[in-house]
């Protein structure tokens, strides 16, 4: 077990050092001066310039120059924003917690909607049932997400006007940012109607994170159909009929178990798409996440904030598929990192 | 010398055609087939399908409904765009380029990754433990991320975004090249025709890659329709191909600014993306189903 986590440790420390080397080259082959990729600091005069060039040891080898990028990584300091001229740090503080619960909600649609169906379509196999719910799934999989986003704008939006269009909360609330998820937030804030700004920012959830999560349910029941399918034909579940077992019992505590087991470690790539996917949708609602953050920086050539909006995504992304690795191999010690499951 | 005359058939179908007749057994998979075909055909005679020209702007039909609508007219079957271009036009143009350059993204990892894929699955030892864990970390990083960092570098544009797509890619195709060559590894008719003297590449070349061929094709369908929906993606959100390129995603992109007034110019482009993506999913699906049915006989 002791081996298990050192070895999941130092692949850990291994990838998050070679992002940062990436990040740092990154800064280095972008178009513009190396120092304001850097620093995200135009200097305007000579004591200024001397002044950068001391903090971010320019003039020096780029291996001194790489660690003094790292010293400055772990001690906080990541530059500015060059557009906005905000700290970084606290642009990462603001932004990432608005994808990761965006993504949460949309993980959590994609898992209760995904599973009664995968494990449905996978019991009922090569049934009407089986074939509505396989066929339905590999039509929301087909679905782009950016066209199924504005689809949804046309009709909840403009058409029945039921949703609002863009944002996290109505600005008439005004609930100041200490941990950035937006409920906790309304929760820690006094003085506002709590029970209006809690549905004010339920209905402005619905949209985007249903429109991440389909796509990842509709994953999710293809993965969990096939695999339960691959279950009901192992001896031990005919051995269970074969002792008169109640069909519940056999579904419930042999089934289920072992079919959720080679789905787990696929979590860790649907993790990707799903990030990718909420990215994708945040610039269309407006969501102020690190996507439509990132996207904002390419359009206004904002290179120190893609540098660090970069690190700072993969980071998170690489630590969640390396983090679902880890409990797949303490639930199940046999498997290898990465096992094979075909849809 | 005389043949034992059993059975009538002399003739024994090879592994692909058994495939294909247990794909063309299924109904939903033929379905998929032709309106694949159907669509694919459309892009190719473009120019034969519509004596229009997609750039042609018809300054006394702007922004016509479709056909189907009180309004519109049947010379514009889907309607016109704000510069009163035929949206059909442009979308058989569009999807000519957005499934073309799905189609060499495709290749280019199906390539780059077959090759990677399949040195990794034939060594052993520290060297594939080292490429294994650095491709399951690469696999993570999500294709938006690295179409993000490639436009910054070298700029926007269809190929620069091709590019991301194919890198991002290329993980899954040498993933599955290198398990599954490595499972074959193990076989005994490799370690035939090892006994029998061949080399590496012979190995490779006469006893793995056919074997390889049908998986090959299965992951390509996938990647296929991941390519799709990426280049549409990038192409939507500016970072690919730009307005001028008559592109899915772009188009999608020009649609948006009338798209309260005008929304077939947003919903009827999309609604192509989907129905190749579709098409591409079900004979996809159809290939796994056909090539499991013939390995579990």
């Amino acid at each position: 077990m002791i081996v298990i986590f050192l070895r999941y440790g130092f692949l850990f420390v291994v990838t998050v050092f070679v992002l940062i080397l990436l990040s740092f080259i990154i800064a280095h082959v972008f178009p513009g001066e190396l120092l304001t990729n850097l620093s995200g600091i135009i200097p305007t005069s000579m004591v200024d310039n001397t002044r950068l060039e001391t903090e971010w040891s320019i003039n020096s080898s780029t291996i001194e120059q790489f660690f003094n990028y790292c010293k400055l990584l772990i001690q906080g300091d990541w530059g500015v924003s060059l557009v906005s001229g905000n700290a970084l740090l606290d642009e990462m503080k603001r932004t990432i917690p608005a994808t990761v619960e965006l993504s949460f909600y949309a993980a959590f649609i994609a898992l209760s909607l995904g599973i009664p169906l995968g494990c449905i379509a996978g019991v009922k196999a090569y049934t009407k049932v089986d074939f509505s719910i396989n066929g339905l799934s590999i039509i929301q999989n087909s679905l782009p997400v950016f066209w199924l986003g504005l689809a949804f704008i046309l009709i909840f939006c403009f058409s029945l006007n039921i949703f609002p269009l863009s944002g996290r909360l109505s600005v008439l609330f005004n609930v100041p940012q200490v941990t950035g998820f937006i409920f906790v937030d309304i929760l820690l804030t006094d003085g506002i109607n709590k029970a209006a700004a809690f549905q004010n920012a339920f209905v402005h959830l619905v949209l985007p994170s249903i429109a991440v999560g389909l796509i990842s349910a509709a994953n999710i029941t293809r993965l969990i159909r096939r695999s339960v399918i691959d279950v009901l034909n192992q001896p031990y579940i005919r051995a269970a009929k074969s002792r008169g077992l109640a069909f519940n019992t056999i579904f419930f505590n042999h089934v289920l178990r072992n079919a959720l087991l080679p789905i787990l470690p696929l979590a860790g790539i649907q993790i990707t798409t799903l990030i990718t996917n909420a990215m994708i949708i945040e610039s269309l609602f407006s969501w102020p996440g690190i996507g439509s953050f990132l996207l904002d920086a390419i359009y206004q050539q904002d290179y120190s904030a893609i540098r660090v909006g970069m690190l700072v995504v993969s980071v998170v992304v690489i630590s969640l598929t390396i983090f679902v690795d880890l409990i797949n191999r303490i639930i199940d010690p046999r498997k290898s990192s990465l096992p094979d499951v075909s849809i | 010398m005389s043949q034992f005359d059993l059975y009538e058939e002399q003739h024994h179908p090879t592994p692909w055609q058994q495939t294909w007749r247990n794909f063309t057994a299924s109904h939903i998979s033929m379905v998929g087939f032709i309106l694949l075909c159907f669509l694919i055909g459309m892009c190719i005679f473009a120019p034969l399908v519509s004596p229009i020209s997609p750039i042609t702007q018809n300054s006394d039909a702007l922004m016509f409904p479709p056909s189907w609508d009180d309004r519109g007219s049947i010379n514009f079957i889907f309607g016109t765009d704000a510069l009163g271009r035929d949206v059909f036009t442009r979308i058989m143009h569009a999807s000519k380029v957005t499934i073309g350059s799905a189609v060499l993204v495709v290749c280019v990892a199906l390539f780059i990754g077959l090759t990677l894929g399949s040195i990794a699955g034939m060594l052993k030892g520290i060297q594939s433990s080292i490429l294994n864990h650095l491709l399951d970390s690469l696999m993570a990083i999500p294709s938006l991320l690295i179409a993000i960092i490639i436009v910054g570098i070298f700029g926007v544009g269809l190929v620069n975004s091709m590019w991301a797509i194919a890198i991002a890619l290329i993980p899954q195709f040498i993933h599955v090249t290198r398990s599954h060559v490595s499972e074959q590894m193990q076989t005994d008719y490799i370690r035939a025709s090892q006994l029998d003297g061949a080399n590496k590449k012979q190995l490779f070349f006469y006893s793995i890659l056919p074997n390889l061929s049908e998986m090959l094709v299965v992951q390509a369908s996938l990647a296929m329709s991941i390519a799709i929906i990426d280049i549409s993606a990038l192409g939507f959100l500016n970072l690919g191909a730009q307005s001028t390129t008559l592109e899915l995603g772009a188009m999608i992109a020009d649609g948006l600014d009338g798209a309260y007034i005008a929304p077939w110019n947003v919903i009827l482009p999309g609604l192509f993306i989907f129905l190749f993506v579709l098409a591409i999913n079900i004979v996809g699906d159809g290939l796994r189903a056909a090539i499991r049915a013939r390995t579990a006989r």
